[in-house]
This record gives structure tokens, C-alpha cells and sequence, in this order.
């Protein structure tokens, strides 16, 4: 066996034994400690990435010394890979955009404790995203919750431990959902290996004898997952959490932590239950109304919000609720769009948080539109930086957003027309709701308050704050420069997505 | 249907007991009733767990006097899930009752709605 198929299993547990070693470490050393760890992990994603695409078939991989049907798997292939690299870049950028704010916000003696769950976050990712048990997914969604929880409560004020406490008890009840389900999956079937619950599946379903548990299974594990995604009636937790944590956080948990819950989902589809039967079973017809509910109810709470981080936050109920109406289109076209707009949506929201965090700053903190007037003259560099993330947000060319909805209508029009007309009128709707609230907020921020000097200043304050600032700055750019490659380059990238999602099936 | 309900009656009370502890978990305002909820939640997929691994006539499997037959033992690998759910749920639980404990201690109720209309107060 190659030595690279070994780094799946390594990444995982590189991160999880760094979240132990963090602990003694002080504010610096567990900095740099964690850098490290997140480079060397993204870089050993990258190699087995391009391995992966050489090599063309997954293949799985045997933890401890049980074959298949009893001991525990991990299992890589295209998608895997390439997404394990993608959720280690945005959070590393999204790290070292917040660095300032992780520093100034979070009590000294506690910052280590913030790069544990940085770390256990990490490492419950990678085993979402490559696990091949169920009962292990399980685990490491309660590992990504608490530590999620952690990264809300870190910034210690009343809001923030609140919204942590409604967290909990929002992902206690889609956990709850999730472990019923998956011990009626392994009931009916009576194994916990991904590729042995397929086949019994399929077995069973073909009989017909179980078919009531079994829809009764796959509906509570899609609806513990959506819960837990903050699909849209369950989403009264997000803008407080989003809103008020530290910056980083906010980027963190709206980019990647709901994200991961859907890749797990999207797990269970194709590698677990079936696609045809998930299908078949119209399960999917929910997913889809609750989808285009979300996308339309998100961006009406996001225009009437007063507040730049929680209108951010309202626009990803938004975008959560554009990945189920993927869903919900029951096609493996709708699918690729949805997988294509998580990764779209996780470097356009990573960049808009970053950046509204310096547009905020140049307003003496306050996240109040009233104060936010012409704050793109005072941090130039945040502002075109913001203004960029939201022409993603809306669909201009060039940026991935528009890539996204591109395939989202091309996946409306090949389905049948009782989906294919509400999918079309709620994406434009959407996209014009959209467009009124970013489009808003873009040109608040460059109105110039009171006389006409601030415009005149804007080019020595953008030297001020590339002096002040490098880290900030450099990281807004790798962030546009992810969005515009998603932007530019799609066509490999959905032809590696489909040829990723035949590899599941 | 009411012959298989009757010999299932274990499932089935595990079932009612997860919908109980579920919408105790949603519906109480007072956080350590949902606390409550949460654990009976929980306790009640344990008992699933319990009742879909035992075997009537058969014992634990624990190997003694040198019976290694399958037939005498039941089914262990629900056993093993139970003990890893027992373990989320007890950090789940602590996680909970330490957030409690703050709120508490900073806006002296435990009722849920009462804190977010202070919350509410205080932006202002």
C-alpha cells in the first residue's frame, strides 16, 4: 500500500492529538503551534488530492485490525480529498483574517483554549467528511458540536453565551434525531459500515417488508442533519451565535461547521441509503419546500436587520436554504450545484464576515448601519474587499456565486415543470432580495459622511492600514482569489465534483 | 399490527419515552427541565439500543467456563453503542448544566424567554 494513502487517517489524528498537546501550551507557541498543524494538514490534503486524481477510483482504508463487516473504515476518493483541502484553506484563512480579533476579544489565558477547539473542530471535519461508519459519524458530529459551542462562548458576554446555550439545545435535538435514525438504519440492516448498510438497503427495500422504518429512519436522520445545518424554521440560533462571537468564529461556523453536516448528509444519500431510493421515497420533496422557504424567508429577515454581522448571518440561511433546494431537485445535476455552492458559499460568507469586521473597526466597533457611513473610505482595502464579496453573493460574473446559480437553473430546467417553475421564480426573487440588501450596504458604506474630505483621504488611509495591518490584508486577498478562481476556473472543478460524485456511488 | 406492537412493547416505550424527551427539550422555558428533556432523549435511545440487542434465553457476553458457541451469548455490539452514547451524553449534559450556570449567574432566572427580553433591554 502507498505511504500517501495513510494521510487521511494521519490528518485526523494530527489534529485531534494537537488539541490534547494545545492545552499546555501558552498564547504563542500554540499560534504557531496550530499554524503549523493547519499548513502540514492541508498540505498532505493537496498531495492526496492530486494522487487521488491520478489514481481515479477511491479506495478504503482499514483502522485497526478488523476486515470489513466489524472493524471501522475510512474511505477517500476525489471529492473527499478535494474537499478536506478546501475546508483546510478557508479555515485557515479565515484564522489568520480574525488573528487581531482572537487576540484583542478573547481573554489571555484563554486563547490557548480557543486553538484546542480550532483544532478538535478541524479533526472532526476531516472525519466527517472521510469516515465510512455511521456510528463514527455520529461521535464526531457531537465532537464538531461542542467544540462549535466553544468557539460562540469563547467572547465572554451575556449575547454570545446565550446564543451558545440555544446552540446547544438546537443541535442537542438534531443529534437526538440524527442517533434514533441512524439505530433504526442499524436495526433494520444490522450493520454500521457504510457500503454493507447500502447493500442491505437495498435488500430490504426491495422486499417491502420494512419500507415504513425505513423512510421513518432516513426522515429522522435528514431532519436531525437539517436541524443541525440550521435549515430555515430551524435557524433561530444563527444570528445571534454568527452575530456576536468573535469574527473568526462567525467565519468559521458559517463557512465550515454547517457544511460539514451537509457533506455528511450528502454521504448518506448516495454511499448509505441510494439516491433512487431517497428519491423514490420523496423525502426529497421536503428538503425542497423547506429549501425554497429558506432562501426567500433568510433574505427578507437579512433586509430588515440593522446590523452588518447579523444580516450576514440571515444571508446564510439564505444560501443553506439554496444547497437544499439542490437537494430537493432529486438529481445528481442538483446535487453537483449544491456541492458547488457549498464551497461557493464558504469563501464568499468567510470574506464578507472578514471584511465587515473592517469596515466595523473603522467605525469605533459599532455594527450599526447608521455609524457604518462611509466606512469604505476609512479601510479602503476592506471595503472593495466587502464589495467584491457581495457582487459573489449576488450572482455577478466572475465571482463563484454566479457559477453557483448558473447551475441551480441549469439543474431546475432538466427537471420536471411542477419543480422546475417554483425553482426559477425563487431564485429570482431571491437573487433581487439579494441584491437589495448587499447592494444596500455597498453603497452606505461609500457614501461619504458629512463634506467630501474622507474621499480625498481614502488613498493614505489604505497606506495606513497596509502598515498596520499586512496579515489582515493579505488574507482578504487570498479570499478574493479563491472566490475568483471558484469564479473563473468552474469547469474542472464541476466535472471533479461529478466525477467525485460517481465515485460514491 | 397489534401482535407485533405487543411483542415489541420495549420499542415501543422507548419510542414514546424519545418523544417525550424531545418536546420537553423544545418546548420547556425553564433550561433545566430541557436538561431533563435532553437526558430522557437520550436514556430512551439507550433502551432501543438495549432492548434491539438482547436475546431472550441468552446472557452477556462474557466469556466463562469456556462457552465460546455465538448461540449462548446475545448481541454485543449494541451494548458497545450504548456505552459510546452514554459518553456524549454526559459531556453533552455538562456542557449544558456549565451554560446554565452562567446565565444564571448573570441574569439570576433560568427561564429561557425571560433572558432574551433582557437581552433585548440591554442592546437599547
Amino acid at each position: 500500500m502507498e505511504f500517501i494513502r495513510n494521510f487521511p487517517f494521519f490528518s485526523i489524528l494530527l489534529s485531534l492529538g494537537s488539541g490534547v498537546l494545545t492545552s499546555i501550551m501558552n498564547k504563542k507557541v500554540a499560534r504557531l503551534w496550530n499554524t503549523f498543524i493547519l499548513v502540514a494538514i492541508t498540505a498532505m490534503s493537496g498531495v492526496l488530492f492530486v494522487y487521488m486524481l491520478g489514481v481515479g477510483e477511491p479506495y478504503t482504508f482499514m483502522m485497526g485490525h478488523f476486515p470489513a463487516p466489524w472493524g471501522n473504515e475510512i474511505r477517500a476518493g476525489v471529492l473527499e480529498a478535494g474537499m478536506a483541502l478546501f475546508f483546510c484553506i478557508v479555515m485557515l484563512l479565515s484564522l489568520k483574517g480574525g488573528e487581531e480579533h482572537i487576540d484583542a476579544e478573547i481573554e489571555d489565558s484563554k486563547v490557548n483554549l480557543y486553538y484546542i477547539m480550532i483544532n478538535l473542530l478541524l479533526s472532526s471535519l476531516l472525519a466527517l467528511i472521510y469516515t465510512n461508519d455511521l456510528f463514527t459519524a455520529y461521535v464526531f458530529v457531537e465532537i464538531n458540536t461542542i467544540s462549535a459551542c466553544g468557539l460562540i462562548m469563547i467572547r465572554q458576554s451575556g449575547r454570545t453565551i446565550e446564543a451558545a446555550t440555544r446552540y446547544m439545545i438546537m443541535s442537542s435535538l438534531g443529534s437526538g434525531l440524527l442517533l434514533m435514525g441512524l439505530c433504526v438504519l442499524y436495526d433494520i440492516t444490522g450493520h454500521l459500515l457504510m457500503s454493507n448498510i447500502k447493500e442491505s438497503v437495498a435488500y430490504v427495500y426491495a422486499q417491502g417488508v420494512y419500507n415504513v422504518p425505513l423512510i421513518a429512519s432516513i426522515g429522522m436522520i435528514c431532519v436531525g442533519l437539517a436541524i443541525k445545518s440550521a435549515l430555515y424554521p430551524f435557524h433561530t440560533w444563527l444570528p445571534d451565535a454568527y452575530g456576536y462571537s468573535t469574527v473568526s468564529s462567525a467565519a468559521i461556523l458559517s463557512s465550515l461547521v454547517s457544511k460539514g453536516y451537509i457533506f455528511l448528509l450528502i454521504k448518506i444519500f448516495f454511499r448509505v441509503v441510494g439516491f433512487d431510493i431517497i428519491v423514490d421515497s420523496k423525502i426529497v420533496n421536503i428538503l425542497f419546500v423547506f429549501g425554497l422557504l429558506g432562501m426567500i424567508m433568510g433574505s427578507v429577515n437579512a433586509i430588515m436587520e440593522n446590523d452588518i454581522r447579523r444580516m450576514i448571518a440571515f444571508s446564510s440561511v439564505a444560501q443553506i436554504g439554496y444547497i437544499y433546494m439542490g437537494f430537493g431537485l432529486g438529481t445528481t445535476v442538483g446535487i453537483v450545484a449544491s456541492i458547488f455552492h457549498i464551497l461557493s458559499h464558504a469563501s464568499t460568507k468567510s470574506l464578507l464576515f472578514i471584511a465587515a469586521v473592517g469596515l466595523t473597526d473603522a467605525s469605533n466597533g459599532s455594527k450599526k448601519f447608521v455609524d457604518l457611513t462611509g466606512s469604505g473610505y476609512r479601510n479602503p482595502i476592506a471595503g472593495v474587499a466587502f464589495a467584491l464579496g457581495a457582487c459573489s453573493m449576488v450572482g455577478i460574473p466572475l465571482f463563484s456565486g454566479f457559477i453557483s446559480k448558473l447551475l441551480f437553473a441549469q439543474a431546475a430546467v432538466q427537471n420536471e415543470v411542477s419543480k422546475m417553475l417554483p425553482t426559477l421564480i425563487c431564485l429570482a426573487i431571491s437573487t433581487v432580495l439579494n441584491a437589495i440588501y448587499f447592494m444596500k450596504t455597498v453603497i452606505r458604506i461609500y457614501t461619504p459622511k458629512g463634506r467630501r474630505v474622507e474621499r480625498t483621504q481614502a488613498g493614505e488611509a489604505a497606506r495606513v492600514i497596509m502598515k498596520e495591518h499586512p496579515l489582515y490584508n493579505i488574507t482578504l486577498f487570498f479570499m478574493i482569489l479563491l472566490n475568483m478562481i471558484l469564479g473563473c476556473c468552474s469547469q474542472p472543478i464541476v466535472d471533479w465534483i461529478t466525477s467525485g460524485l460517481n465515485m460514491f456511488g | 399490527m397489534g401482535a407485533n406492537l405487543l411483542a415489541n412493547y420495549g420499542e415501543a416505550v422507548a419510542m414514546i419515552l424519545f418523544g417525550i424527551g424531545f418536546s420537553n427539550l423544545l418546548l420547556q422555558k425553564n433550561l433545566i427541565k430541557k436538561i431533563i428533556g435532553l437526558n430522557i432523549m437520550d436514556t430512551a435511545t439507550y433502551l432501543f439500543l438495549a432492548e434491539k440487542g438482547y436475546i431472550s434465553g441468552r446472557i452477556a457476553p462474557i466469556v466463562v467456563d469456556n462457552v465460546t458457541s455465538v448461540e449462548a451469548y446475545i448481541n454485543p455490539v449494541p451494548s458497545g453503542l450504548v456505552l459510546t452514547g452514554i459518553v456524549v451524553s454526559v459531556s453533552v449534559t455538562a456542557l449544558m448544566l456549565s451554560l446554565t450556570i452562567r446565565l444564571y449567574r448573570r441574569y439570576h432566572t433560568l427561564d429561557m424567554d425571560a433572558i432574551s427580553t433582557m437581552l433585548k433591554k440591554e442592546d437599547r
